[in-house]
């Protein structure tokens, strides 16, 4: 082990809090309420991926064969809602927490006891959208989406989802603004905004999208909620509403979130491909300027979830070339990546086999993204499995991936070992291989018309559903591999060095691996070769 | 000292920022709800798509008095609906633009009280989207009592764009028992009777 003795933190301030609450409870520790998230996550993506072994077992073969056409709907609603809400999103909250601080130079976030409440109201979240399962009526079986009128049919799982919801707002925009003071008060001095590591330019993006999208969802589903109970019409056609208002404040909500769910990753390969090509990060600028393009774009696009439901022509005009304009900040952060790599001396640890499967296979679902875009091409894939293709290639091989390669990145500095490289090796292999088994022919059968959201099918499209789910338990044992290959490095893992990867640069790797409990109490004075991107010339 | 300054500074700045922030998350919460009233003034100003459609959709069509249109009418009722169902007028010349009434008569043979709703078809369906209907009966719920018996209006308009290559257009309706809505009413009629009497 690494001794605690260094420039950048007083020994007094590292004795960790005693006893489990205190430590993890009341915990106000970067460090530790990111491993909370972290955990919470990890848990939220096995009963995720639990629900969606459902899915993928019922349709395995056509006909009915093991639950109740509702409780598939069930199924596809809460898998969406937990995947999104419980595992994505936390987990990135959580490497901003672990990481944000340490890349610029700060003692901790800027607000760490509102640090604990944006945490420690998310299990509250998911106990009352579990909950929901267990209630009179079932959970919510509309889709994640909740269009009314179906969404607000069925049990009082229909209150509990909302406040879920509510809870689970309230918990990303006290955490996204921790962040953006963070980042924008509490920088050490030296470390200017055009310094910052692309993962904490890509944070901070993120944080103003959330703050800006999550309170208009929360009006959204507030708004269900008065009509179902309290008599409101806000969408309800009889009583002088409108459906498809909701569906225009869901998905302004909705695309700017879709982008909180993949903005942090590309800030995350950004980081990757360049310790493992040996090279700064070509276009550093260009990167952030594409960033915020994609964020400021991302609020003017909804429209093409909806194309479907009788626009005026040049609305779908309009949602159609603005959507596919977001195409371009998107090809210049692939270009930058694969220029990174251009000419550099690479190694394939793990972290870089997952980033460059990001790159990969995240530009194949940006090309579906692209089809889906058309108007006249997504008259026939809406509401198909070509979409649930789209999105899966987007938000596993693209999000889930990157957060898969952070973790395996910036383990060493958390726990100060190594994990067993050659198992990781097997990790991505196994997972790179049974994800497209999984997810690649469902374009296939999108593009044959079998629609989304439906427990049965014509027998058409057996085949490719048998080897679609073959693909998904593939996938199932991925987790435990994980599991199994971080519990390892934890207890016999081979001491790491501060820096752990040859080639990586920032503050991060300039303190002792395990990081210290508290670092930079003082604010280190910053070298220009500490930085993470060389372009320091501006 | 000045460190002690500059944590209050930080501190100060962080809680400024603090309150910037939610005052942005209430802004955007209120906008939600502001959606609503936005996007009746979109739809209504800037894409002139009415959300409802009114009875005054007739305004703006010109008569084509050069031009006639037969309109036949037909009217059947479901085996489950004990009721006759015919129409006044088996067929109708008409101008396209202009606005006309046509008369259907309906009667309850059953002994109890029934609500029924008409479903309206049109054929040949290309010319579907060309008759306007601006009162029909088909538009509510129909309650006759026992032996009851009503007349009941439809006021339409051709559409002037009807394709030149329909020259007849069929009415057709088809009256069904709306069972729940009958069983509501007879549920309430029950509760409504005094139980002495």
């Amino acid at each position: 082990m690494t001794t605690h003795a260094t420039a950048h933190h007083d020994d007094h301030h590292d004795d960790k809090p005693h006893g489990f609450l205190h430590r993890w409870v009341y915990s106000t520790n970067h460090k530790d309420i990111g491993t909370l998230y972290l955990i919470f996550s990890f848990i939220m993506v096995c009963i995720g991926a639990a629900f969606s072994g459902v899915i993928r077992t019922e349709l395995m073969k056509p006909g009915l064969q093991f639950v109740q056409p509702y409780f598939f709907n069930e199924m596809t609603t809460m898998h969406g809602l937990v995947m999104i809400f419980g595992a994505i999103m936390p987990s990135f909250v959580g490497l901003a927490n672990w990481m944000i601080p340490m890349m610029i130079g700060a003692p901790d976030m800027a607000l760490p006891r509102m640090n604990n409440w944006s945490f420690w109201i998310l299990p509250f979240a998911f106990c009352l959208l579990l909950g929901t399962l267990f209630v009179p009526g079932g959970a919510p079986a509309g889709g994640w989406t909740m269009y009314p009128p179906l969404s607000i049919q069925g049990g009082d799982s229909v209150a509990m989802m909302v406040f879920a919801i509510h809870l689970m707002g309230i918990s990303s925009i006290m955490g996204s603004i921790n962040i953006i003071a963070t980042i924008l008060n509490m920088r050490a001095p030296g470390m200017d905004l055009l310094k910052m590591p692309v993962f904490v330019w890509s944070w901070l993006i993120t944080a103003f999208l959330l703050i800006a999208v999550m309170p208009v969802l929360a009006g959204a589903v507030t708004m269900l909620l008065t009509d179902r109970y309290f008599g409101t019409s806000f969408f309800n056609a009889a009583g002088g509403g409108d459906p498809v208002m909701y569906q225009h404040i869901f998905w302004f909500f909705g695309h700017p979130e879709v982008y909180i769910m993949i903005l942090p990753a590309f800030g995350i390969i950004s980081e990757i491909v360049p310790t493992f090509s040996r090279k700064p990060l070509f276009g550093y600028q260009a990167m952030v300027y594409a960033l915020a393009s994609i964020a400021f774009l991302s609020f003017i696009v909804w429209g093409h979830h909806m194309f479907t439901v009788g626009m005026p022509l040049g609305g779908e005009l309009y949602f159609m070339f603005a959507t596919m304009l977001i195409a371009i900040p998107t090809g210049v952060k692939v270009f930058n990546w694969v220029s990174t790599m251009w000419g550099g001396s690479l190694t394939f640890e793990a972290p870089m086999l997952w980033a460059i499967a990001f790159i990969v296979l995240f530009t194949i679902g940006g090309f579906s993204g692209v089809m889906l875009a058309l108007v006249p091409a997504d008259f026939q894939y809406q509401d198909t499995y070509f979409v649930v293709a789209h999105f899966h290639y987007v938000l596993v091989t693209g999000a889930l991936f990157a957060i898969i390669g952070a973790i395996y990145y910036w383990w060493p500095k958390w726990t100060g070992r190594m994990y067993n490289e050659t198992w990781a090796k097997v990790h991505f292999w196994w997972s790179a291989v049974f994800v497209n088994v999984l997810f690649f022919p469902q374009h296939f059968l999108g593009l044959a018309g079998m629609p989304r959201r439906i427990p049965d099918y014509n027998v058409a499209f057996a085949d490719w559903n048998f080897v679609s789910t073959i693909g998904a338990y593939g996938m199932y044992l991925t987790p435990f591999m994980f599991f199994f290959i971080l519990w390892h490095s934890k207890k016999h893992g081979a001491p790491a060095a501060a820096r752990a990867w040859e080639g990586a640069h920032g503050l991060e790797w300039t303190v002792p691996s395990p990081a210290p409990f508290h670092t930079f109490s003082t604010p280190p004075v910053i070298r220009d070769e500490d930085l993470a991107h060389g372009d320091v010339s501006h | 000292m000045a460190d002690d300054r500059a944590a209050g500074d930080a501190i100060q700045r962080n809680q400024r920022l603090l309150t910037r922030a939610l005052l942005v998350c209430g802004a955007m919460f209120l906008f939600g709800f502001a959606c609503v009233p936005l996007y009746r003034i979109a739809c209504e100003h800037v894409f002139r798509n009415k959300i409802y459609n009114t009875a005054d959709s007739a305004k703006g069509f010109s008569v084509d008095e050069s031009r006639w249109v037969t309109v036949q009418f037909v009217g059947n009722v479901n085996s489950q609906l004990d009721w006759s169902f015919a129409p006044e007028q088996v067929t109708m010349r008409v101008h396209p633009g202009a606005v006309n009434d046509a008369w259907y008569d309906a009667a309850n043979k059953a002994q109890t009280a029934i609500v029924g709703n008409a479903v309206p078809s049109i054929a040949p369906s290309q010319g579907s989207p060309y008759f306007n209907k601006i009162e029909c009966f088909c538009f509510t719920e129909q309650v006759l009592k026992p032996g009851e018996s009503r007349r009941m209006p439809v006021k339409f308009v051709v559409d002037p764009k009807l394709p030149k290559t329909i020259d007849t257009l069929t009415l057709s309706y088809t009256f069904y028992n709306n069972r729940p809505a009958t069983k509501k009413l007879a549920d309430h009629t029950q509760a409504a009777q005094p139980p002495n009497s």
